[in-house]
């Protein structure tokens, strides 16, 4: 593995001009200063209850991902060149899923195979011929990008469901911005507080045409046990809405209304953060406890807007995001800005041949699997796993895709010896409203913590930094 | 608002009450049994204990005997008792996180920290007389800061009354439960004779509602029982008294009545509750019997509770 790009240092000695002033900070603070703050900052997540569930860990329901009080900085040109790529892959994804579900022109086109999209579990044949409004499918995408070097930007993974995460990138800048004024002063980072606001303009803009002029907008959460919840209830309230649980909903003549102390309001937008399964029961999956029967038969009707959409996943599926250059070229005519990282098809015999040939050197996924669950990382595993694996490849080949291991970039990071390069991702948020599409400046930056891992996943055992894009 | 977050707010503060009148009750019962057995006389206070807290028949499915020990960890940390101490700071850190929205964050931050040292507190264990002090102080204080926190920083919009009219409903419940077991010793003179048995019993349930010293301001008196069923029951200044209880009941109320435009059963079913403490003299209580009069009251008090679920918050 080659070395891994650092964001920091220049190899010989110098510093990348973005990381001067806090290489100058970090020299003048003592190490007890920072241990200090640190300490301070765990407090804070712990008292404000920033926690997030683990999914099959019985010890603890509640954890705090682990915070790290090096920021992560950017220069204001690399943001640009990022935003800019950005936005064109969220367009595109946008017109891909009015493609899938209308016209298929990239299905005729060959670009992309018939039976990835109609064999795929997240295609939700529902959605043909439905309208959205504004042909708005993604409203939010959370876009996981790495680098490699410090030319290109490369896209991890798209999340264009219900990407979490955005509530961490608030919350670490007020507390960094808390515990670090000094550091602040220093420099002039780029603020990320709008992003309340324009989510909400962007969720108004999308309302039914059967709103009224001041559409109401309501956010729906699986409940208190589900692992992003912190995330749910503070987002409802910094956008100032109500935070509606399934049974808190109910349908009457194809509209959707929330049961409140004074009879029944109307709701006309619902940002959901369950996913499509447990949406509706008379739908989809009828055990769920967590949906609103009748909800897919008022967004037929065109009564509600649904954020995201339903039946995004197709997007997002890790089968298809190999396809994304060539999906991003046939809808815009244009070269993608953002990289892919290469990807082997498992689907496809001469692609297999090569990942089983070279299991100890990639990163084998799932094409559904999310979290860092179920995955492969050859050269790190035993002999042992890596057979279980083939065996595993060789019986549902088109379950799987294959990449080499990546050397992410590294960012300075306190360790128990101090600072040291720790591997780093980093997903902004891109919001798109029926006139345009917006990104604060920022995004989660996740760190694996542990040294040499490159898995950033917070149930893993990843911890978040803020990220700062500098305003030059 | 959305009719769970109304019962969210509700249960929040019924919780919250419900578990300072619990450590109240502990303590109340320590200071009574710490003295000589001729002072208190042949009952078991741990058992009294029991019944105002109003566990006792689940408790007596899993221990034979009403002791320090069982009933202090039965009503403090029991797991098995829905009511505990621990259960009720859990269940209103559930529902805090449920309306997270609804709160201010000084109400949450009351209720995190509590459930938070509450763990703590639980993994230590209380192996001494001094440590349970403690955690019977804590939670008292984890109530009053919670009940502080709303009255300085909650808007004052139906968020607030509906954890108003928790409060006081629950505060209503645990007077009238007390009274309900005790008032045997609080019948008038000439049917019961006070001797240093009763005196330290008096001083017990007056603690157990934190109006010792509020008595002696009202009445410039020795303890005498019909005056401490007098301040219990009617008396409008004493806070966890049930006319006091009421009066906010209705006041709340109202305040959502008139924000709603719309009156309900609940409004009028606390007000005729409100109308008959207000026209009553302990000289009628007396005749009609304590005893029935306080039943009445705890089945009257419940049946508020219905309604206002039945009205607001399903």
């Amino acid at each position: 593995m080659a070395l891994a790009f650092d964001e920091m240092n220049i190899p010989g000695g110098d510093l990348r001009p973005a990381y001067q002033e806090l290489a100058r900070w970090l020299k003048e603070t003592p190490p007890e200063a920072l241990e200090y703050r640190r300490q301070e900052a765990e407090l804070l997540f712990r008292r404000i209850g920033i926690t997030f569930a683990v999914y099959g860990d019985s010890e603890s329901t509640e954890r705090l991902i682990p915070f790290d009080v090096i920021p992560r900085i950017m220069s204001g040109k690399e943001w640009a060149l990022l935003e800019k790529g950005l936005k064109q892959r969220v367009r595109a994804l946008n017109m891909f899923l009015r493609d899938i579900y209308h016209g298929r022109d990239i299905l005729r086109a060959e670009i992309v195979p018939d039976d990835l999209i109609f064999q795929n579990p997240v295609f939700r044949p529902e959605m043909n011929g439905q309208q959205v409004p504004h042909d708005v499918y993604v409203h939010i995408a959370g876009i996981d990008i790495v680098r490699v070097d410090a030319e290109d930007f490369i896209v991890l993974e798209d999340n264009a469901r219900t990407p979490s995460g955005v509530s961490y990138m608030l919350e670490n800048r007020e507390i960094m911005m808390r515990l670090f004024p000094d550091l602040f002063a220093r420099h002039r980072v780029a603020p990320v507080e709008r992003y309340p606001d324009e989510l909400l303009s962007a969720l108004r803009s999308v309302a039914p045409q059967s709103a009224s002029g001041e559409p109401t907008v309501a956010l729906l959460t699986p409940g208190v046990y589900n692992s992003a919840y912190y995330e749910h209830s503070f987002l409802a309230d910094k956008l100032g809405i109500e935070l509606v649980e399934g049974r808190d909903l109910i349908v009457k003549n194809n509209e959707v209304f929330m049961r409140t102390t004074e009879g029944v309001k109307r709701v006309d937008v619902i940002y959901r953060r369950v996913d499509d399964d447990y949406l509706d029961p008379l739908t989809f999956r009828p055990d769920s406890a967590l949906g609103v029967p009748g909800l897919m038969s008022a967004y037929a009707a065109g009564n509600i807007t649904l954020a995201n959409a339903v039946g995004t996943g197709i997007a997002d599926d890790k089968a298809i995001y190999s396809y994304m250059p060539d999906i991003v070229k046939f809808y815009l005519g244009e070269e993608p800005i953002l990289k892919n990282v290469p990807t082997w098809r498992c689907r496809e015999p001469k692609d297999l041949a090569y990942v089983l040939d070279h299991l100890n050197e990639l990163v084998v996924k799932e094409v559904h699997g999310s979290g860092g669950y179920g995955m492969l990382i050859g050269p790190a595993a035993t002999k042992a796993t890596i057979e279980a694996f083939r065996e595993k490849l060789k019986r549902e080949p088109e379950g799987f895709i294959a990449q080499p291991t990546l050397a992410l970039s590294t960012c300075p990071t306190c360790t128990a010896s101090g600072l040291a390069p720790r591997h780093v991702d980093l997903r902004p948020f891109v919001l798109t409203g029926s006139k345009s599409t917006t990104i604060v400046p920022g995004g989660l930056t996740r760190v694996a913590l542990k040294e040499g891992s490159l898995v950033v996943n917070s149930s893993q055992g990843g911890g978040t930094k803020d990220t700062w894009i500098l305003d030059e | 608002m959305l009719s769970r977050t109304a019962e969210n707010l509700y249960w929040l503060a019924r919780y919250v009450e419900r578990a300072e009148y619990l450590a109240r009750t502990i303590d109340a019962t320590l200071r009574v049994t710490a003295l000589p057995a001729a002072y208190i006389g042949k009952t078991n206070e741990w058992d009294s204990a029991l019944l105002t807290a109003g566990v006792a028949a689940s408790f007596y499915q899993q221990y034979e005997e009403a002791n320090e020990h069982n009933v202090v960890d039965y009503l403090s940390f029991s797991a098995d008792n829905p009511s505990s101490i621990r259960n009720c700071i859990e269940a209103a850190r559930l529902n805090s996180r449920s309306v997270r929205t609804a709160l201010t964050s000084e109400m949450w931050d009351t209720i995190n920290s509590a459930w938070i040292e509450l763990q703590e507190v639980w993994s230590r264990g209380t192996s001494t007389r001094e440590d349970l002090a403690k955690f019977l102080r804590f939670v008292q204080e984890t109530s009053l800061r919670f009940d502080g926190s709303a009255y300085r920083t909650m808007l004052r919009n139906d968020a607030y009354w509906f954890s108003r009219m928790g409060l006081h409903l629950e505060r209503a419940d645990n007077t009238a439960r007390i009274l309900d077991v005790k008032y045997h010793v609080l019948l008038p003179e000439e049917e019961h004779v006070g001797g240093p048995l009763d005196f330290y019993q008096w001083t017990s349930i007056l603690r157990s509602v934190s109006a010792l010293t509020a008595y002696h301001w009202v009445y410039r008196e020795t303890l005498k029982p019909w005056l401490i069923a007098d301040l219990l029951i009617l008396n409008d200044s004493l806070p966890r008294s049930l006319a006091s209880c009421y009066g906010n009941l209705v006041r709340n109320l109202d305040q959502i009545g008139v924000a709603y435009g719309r009156q309900g059963p609940a409004q009028r079913h606390a007000r005729g509750i409100r109308n008959r403490l207000e026209h009553s003299n302990m000289n009628d209580i007396f005749q009609h019997g304590v005893h029935e009069f306080i039943q009445e009251f705890i089945a009257d008090n419940a049946r508020l509770g219905e309604i206002i679920t039945k009205q607001y918050l399903i």
